[in-house]
């Protein structure tokens, strides 16, 4: 086999490898023994960070990508696919991530933004997932390259409705497409400040192009379930495992109510003596400049 | 009416039962993760994923017994990617995955290496007139195979798609891509 045959980090791998996380769950992780815990328990790929988001929030300053030196000891300890979160703009962090041999990078509202614009993400060859609140910002981040999206929600916060919120929305936008004309979806396209083709595109298939994830506030297995019936591909949680009581048990639970989500009664069987989940913070008391989710556009 | 069934734990199975109707429009395909479903269909895809969670959602489910039961008793099935993983007798160089041990390969996980190192590569396939383009996604490779397992196509020196009577192992993605040619193939073997 010859090498100039072998193609690397096309749109098809980059996408091909978000679908490959479809109803499973991503946990945020700060050392390689939580790696291996998620891992244990059924995660389908761990996310490197150096702090999790609630402590981000209590701690303040500026947060920024992880110490390659923990992101490599969580790579050496766990076969599943490992992310890292960069922070939004900074493209030499997502360069760093990607000489590390990380699977596929978090352009994170919950890291400090580095620009007012984001990565041009079609320039690296590993995968990037973004935030998104609504359609128009989808859109433009898989315009930028995103091989998949998640909804911002509130992060650290384990309060889930905004990440409920970000989900209906982009669900209800799609769906009002449905029937439009081409001069209506040009509009549209206009309205949102949206790629007119992507738009087309969600307006034919009825979903984002690209795998879409729950994200910022899943706190509980009924909190996953709720955004997989709510339409996600799958969903990560940030916090929610590593701040509760019992990290192995809410780790297991929250991996068989995404794969149970319809299931009401074996819901009920699962979420049964947890211990305390994360304590929390209710998204609403935010003020409007400590929201993580208003952090790029 | 003949029922295909795409194991539906986690991964890309959408994609699966796409290419599947895509490939066959007059056969029933279903998602399959319930006990007794499995047992019920003519032929089983087990799709691309994290061999890790769906190994464990299997056992969670109480469904490993019948898998490798309607798979011994027969009836053909695609297993591709994580799928190869789950299926195979032996996994090299690590040992806390238990695989089913249904086919008679030796598989290395992960062995290109991570997602920056996934590739497409125009493939010769046997049975195949042209090069089929295939999609690698940090995909295993078979590095042993037992007398009775037919290579059906290699990458260097290593075997990417493998075939022992009933079963066909890919270390790659056709569910992926527009091309049914290998699909079709599998469906073949519901008439042998």
């Amino acid at each position: 086999m010859e090498l100039e045959n072998l193609r690397f980090g096309t749109e098809l791998l980059k996408r091909g490898f978000a679908k490959m996380q479809k109803g499973g769950v991503i946990m945020d992780v700060t050392t390689s023994e939580q790696a291996v815990i998620a891992e244990e328990a059924g995660a389908v790929a761990v996310m490197a960070l150096h702090a999790v988001p609630a402590d981000i929030r209590k701690m303040g300053g500026v947060a920024r990508m992880a110490d390659p030196a923990v992101i490599e000891s969580i790579i050496g300890a766990v076969s599943i696919p490992v992310m890292a979160k960069a922070r939004i703009g900074h493209f030499v962090e997502a360069q760093i991530l990607e000489a590390l041999g990380v699977d596929m990078v978090d352009e994170s509202e919950v890291l400090t933004p580095a620009d007012e614009f984001h990565i041009e993400k079609t320039k690296f060859t590993i995968p990037f997932v973004c935030g998104a609140r609504n359609l128009g910002e989808a859109c433009r981040r898989i315009k930028e390259g995103a091989a998949m999206i998640r909804t911002k929600g509130e992060a650290g916060t384990g309060d889930v409705s905004q990440a409920v919120l970000h989900m209906r929305m982009i669900q209800g936008q799609i769906r009002s497409l449905k029937g439009l004309d081409d001069l209506q979806l040009m509009e549209v396209a206009r309205d949102i400040e949206a790629d007119v083709e992507l738009v087309r595109e969600c307006a034919r298939m009825q979903r984002l192009p690209v795998v879409n994830f729950a994200a910022g506030g899943v706190a509980t297995p009924a909190d996953a379930a709720l955004m997989m019936q709510l339409g996600a591909d799958g969903v990560f949680v940030g916090s929610g495992i590593f701040k509760s009581e019992n990290p192995e048990a809410m780790a297991r639970a929250i991996v068989e109510a995404v794969h149970h989500y319809d299931d009401a009664a074996l819901l009920a069987q699962v979420s049964k003596g947890l211990g305390a989940a994360m304590k929390g913070l209710d998204a609403a008391s935010i003020p409007e400049s400590e929201a993580l989710q208003t952090r790029g556009w | 009416m003949t029922r295909i069934g795409v194991l539906a734990l986690q991964g890309d199975v959408s994609e699966h039962i796409l290419a599947l109707q895509r490939a066959a429009p007059d056969l029933e395909v279903v998602a399959a993760r319930r006990p007794g479903q499995i047992e019920r269909c003519q032929a089983l895809v087990i799709p691309g994923g994290e061999s890790t969670t769906i190994r464990r959602q299997m056992d969670s489910s109480g469904i490993t017994a019948e898998l490798v039961a309607t798979a011994r008793s027969g009836i053909p099935v695609l297993a591709t990617c994580a799928g190869m993983v789950l299926i195979c007798r032996e996994i090299v160089g690590e040992g806390r995955f238990r695989p089913l041990g249904l086919m008679d390969i030796a598989v290395s996980r992960n062995a290109f290496g991570a997602q920056r190192e996934s590739f497409e590569a125009d493939l010769d396939f046997k049975e195949l007139d042209r090069p089929y383009r295939a999609v690698f996604i940090r995909a295993p490779l078979i590095v042993g195979a037992g007398q009775g397992v037919e290579v059906l196509a290699r990458l260097d020196e290593g075997v990417v798609a493998a075939r022992e009577k009933n079963l066909m192992a890919l270390a790659f993605h056709p569910e992926l891509t527009d091309d049914s040619r290998i699909h079709r193939i599998f469906l073949d073997m519901l008439e042998d």
